[in-house]
């Protein structure tokens, strides 16, 4: 029953959405503070070959190596992401551009794949991946099991994560202030709240949120690093977080959604179903796009609130 | 604490500045990347000068730099074109494939029957009206439903690899070759179709270069010159009022789109038709030319004519990657440096309208400390 198309595609679906969410959640909080951040697919690049050499290079207990990698990725995409806010926040910078350029300069061919080739990343596998884990022996449980409790340790973060991020943004007066920096800055500022250290903190943490998502695609979906491999999730985050209405719960169904969408061709491929697989491959990008025409028709824009600062950098009138 | 310099609004934007802060971007970029090779042991100025004599300093060296040149002044000038009109289209990457498959469908129907001159004229303009009608995708979209036109168009980019693998590799489609049946490749186009080149010097000018020329020209002239240009210009900086004195801005931005996309189609056109002569479905993928020319057109400052000789520049360092690669010359050191590139051409505009002074304030707080 555990082995049931429906099971193994729901199941599969949190495997790979956890990434995802990851990203996406680091861009929600990145884009209320009022930064928008086109340099996702980079960060989650660079956590990933950070945390992959990490993983090979430190030694002591399975469980520290893990730790200690998973910390490296984020740090590396949190350093990132500090270039970014310098960019946007400092320099008040285009933020389309300034985040671009991140992804160019860390991306695929960039210093992700140089910093691979330097300490030779790719030649072995990763020695210590983050492995599923069998919850209270319950993996065996039929439907459940496999939905709930065969998961890393990561997507056990990852829920409460949500329910953190939640309070966070919506419960707490720090979470009050952050959605002021994005709606109004003028107002935030005349209230005597920092508006560049808030940025500056929230894609920060929006970097190192990627660089998590980065770690698990090198040590627990392909525990070896290939350049890119990545292969746009980044940008799907993007997305995800205009999906998700800005909002962490709606984010972590939106990746979930194209987790399921990612895994279909892996999932089909395995059971010989007869479709092109490129149709599988492509279905991901071919969503992403007709999602993103269904939220952005004037219907729904009524409803859902981009935070109104998003992307425009703030400038004090000059006296 | 105050920072120790403060930005000081330009009232004015001197002329020199144009080409002052793309050469000091260069130049920090230069710096920055010295840190990374520094930090990676390597040794900066070594790589710097053979990165130099690889890609300028011989005749073969400027021949495969005009060669690596070529679509990145196409793909540069695809995103000067939209990026002028705040049409952030980085879909110039999956456009130069889609415009590669139109290209070399019609240089293998027309190849071995029409005279040669209309089988390059048509393979030039099927590689850009394939480039401009997949951009039309974005650019519709943009206009009638205000849908993000970046992630729209980089979406497209990944599906465009899909789809130039699955002709190529698998499938039987038209543009594979019947015969390699183990290793699947593109279909040969005949002899008699390769684009001319012109010879200067021992240096090999491909005929794709000419026409990125006469398109940067061409485009330089409309943005500058024209009432289009002008109106273009006026919904960059303002789209409410652009909408208000009565200028079609929705047709203007499927227009400029298509035209971005019409652009890097070429650029795919002459990738068939000047150097692979088939499909090249691995070596189109292989090179990023899309994404090189955003940083080709920021640099340049979006200026059409700049974005010619920008791509010359990053031509000749992409090319010297090219030759170096290898144990001590890593892939994706040059990747590195054209993001850096990009990066400080990002910073630098902030000295377009600022200037920065010593924050006075400042120094008297830390006198008197």
């Amino acid at each position: 029953m555990n082995n049931s198309l429906l099971i193994v595609i729901i199941a599969s679906a949190i495997f790979y959405g956890t990434p995802l969410f990851f990203a996406a959640l680091g861009g929600v909080f990145t884009e209320r503070s009022g930064v928008l951040n086109l340099g996702v697919e980079g960060m989650m690049l660079i956590g990933g070959v950070c945390g992959a050499a990490a993983s090979q290079h430190i030694g002591g207990s399975a469980w520290f190596t893990v730790l200690a990698s998973i910390v490296i990725g984020m740090v590396a995409g949190a350093v990132l992401a500090s270039l970014h806010a310098f960019l946007c926040v400092t320099l008040k910078a285009n933020q389309t551009v300034a985040g671009l350029s991140i992804t160019i300069f860390a991306g695929a061919v960039g210093l992700s794949s140089y910093l691979a080739n330097v300490w030779e990343v790719a030649k072995e596998p990763t020695p210590r991946p983050i492995n599923k884990i069998d919850v209270f022996g319950l993996a065996d449980t039929p439907i459940l099991g496999p939905i709930l409790f065969n998961h890393t340790i990561l997507t056990y973060v990852s829920w409460v994560l949500v329910v953190v991020a939640m309070w966070y943004m919506f419960r707490t007066k720090i979470g009050l202030q952050l959605r002021a920096v994005g709606e109004s800055p003028q107002t935030a500022d005349a209230m005597g709240i920092s508006v560049v250290k808030y940025r500056y903190l929230h894609t920060i943490l929006g970097g190192a949120l990627a660089g998590l998502g980065g770690v698990f695609y090198s040590l627990a979906i392909v525990p070896t690093w290939v350049d890119g491999m990545t292969k746009g999730a980044g940008w799907i985050a993007v997305a995800l977080v205009i999906f998700g209405f800005w909002r962490p719960d709606l984010t972590l169904l939106g990746a979930y959604l194209f987790g399921a969408l990612q895994s279909l061709g892996t999932t089909l491929k395995a059971r010989n179903y007869d479709i092109p697989s490129e149709i599988l491959d492509a279905l991901p990008f071919a969503m992403t796009i007709i999602v993103l025409v269904l939220v952005s028709t004037r219907f729904a824009h009524k409803r859902i609130g981009a935070p109104a600062a998003l992307g425009v950098p703030y400038e004090r009138e000059e006296r | 604490m105050r920072s120790p310099l403060r930005l000081e609004r330009r009232l004015e934007q001197p002329r020199w500045l144009n080409w002052a802060i793309p050469l000091l971007s260069l130049a920090a970029a230069l710096v920055v990347g010295a840190i990374v090779l520094l930090i990676t042991g390597k040794n900066p100025l070594d790589v710097y000068q053979r990165i130099f004599e690889r890609g300028f300093l011989s005749v073969r060296a400027i021949t495969g730099t005009l060669r690596t040149a070529t679509p990145l002044a196409f793909t540069g000038l695809c995103a000067a074109a939209a990026f002028r009109l705040g049409v952030i289209n980085i879909g110039g990457e999956g456009q130069l494939y889609v415009g590669a498959i139109g290209a070399s469908l019609v240089g293998l129907w027309m190849g071995d029957s029409y005279p040669v001159g209309i089988v390059i004229i048509a393979m030039v303009i099927f590689g850009a009206f394939f480039g401009g009608l997949y951009a039309t995708i974005v650019g519709v979209l943009r206009a009638q439903f205000n849908t993000n036109e970046i992630i729209t168009s980089l979406m497209l980019n990944y599906i465009a690899a899909i789809l130039l693998n699955y002709l190529i590799f698998n499938s039987f489609s038209y543009w594979r070759d019947p015969r390699s049946a183990g290793f699947p490749s593109g279909k040969p186009l005949e002899k008699r179709t390769y684009w001319p080149t012109f010879e200067i010097g021992g240096v090999s000018i491909p005929f794709g270069l000419l026409l990125a020329v006469a398109a940067g020209i061409f485009l330089w002239v409309l943005y500058r010159r024209s009432r289009f240009g002008f109106e273009v210009g006026i919904i960059a900086d303002s789209p409410r009022a652009a909408r208000y004195v009565g200028i079609r801005t929705k047709w203007t931005i499927i227009v400029v789109t298509a035209m971005s996309g019409a652009l890097a189609g070429i650029g795919g056109s002459s990738q068939v038709g000047d150097f692979a002569h088939y499909l090249d479905a691995k070596g189109l993928q292989l090179n990023n030319f899309g994404y090189t020319g955003i940083v080709v057109a920021a640099l340049a400052r979006l200026n059409p004519l700049g974005a010619l000789l920008v791509a010359v520049l990053l031509g000749g360092l992409t090319n010297a990657g090219y030759s170096l690669q290898g144990p001590d010359f890593p892939s994706g050191l040059v990747g590195t440096l054209q993001g850096l590139i990009l990066f400080t051409a990002v910073a630098g505009e902030i000295l377009m309208k600022y200037k920065i002074r010593p924050n006075r304030a400042a120094r008297k707080a830390a006198v008197a400390s």
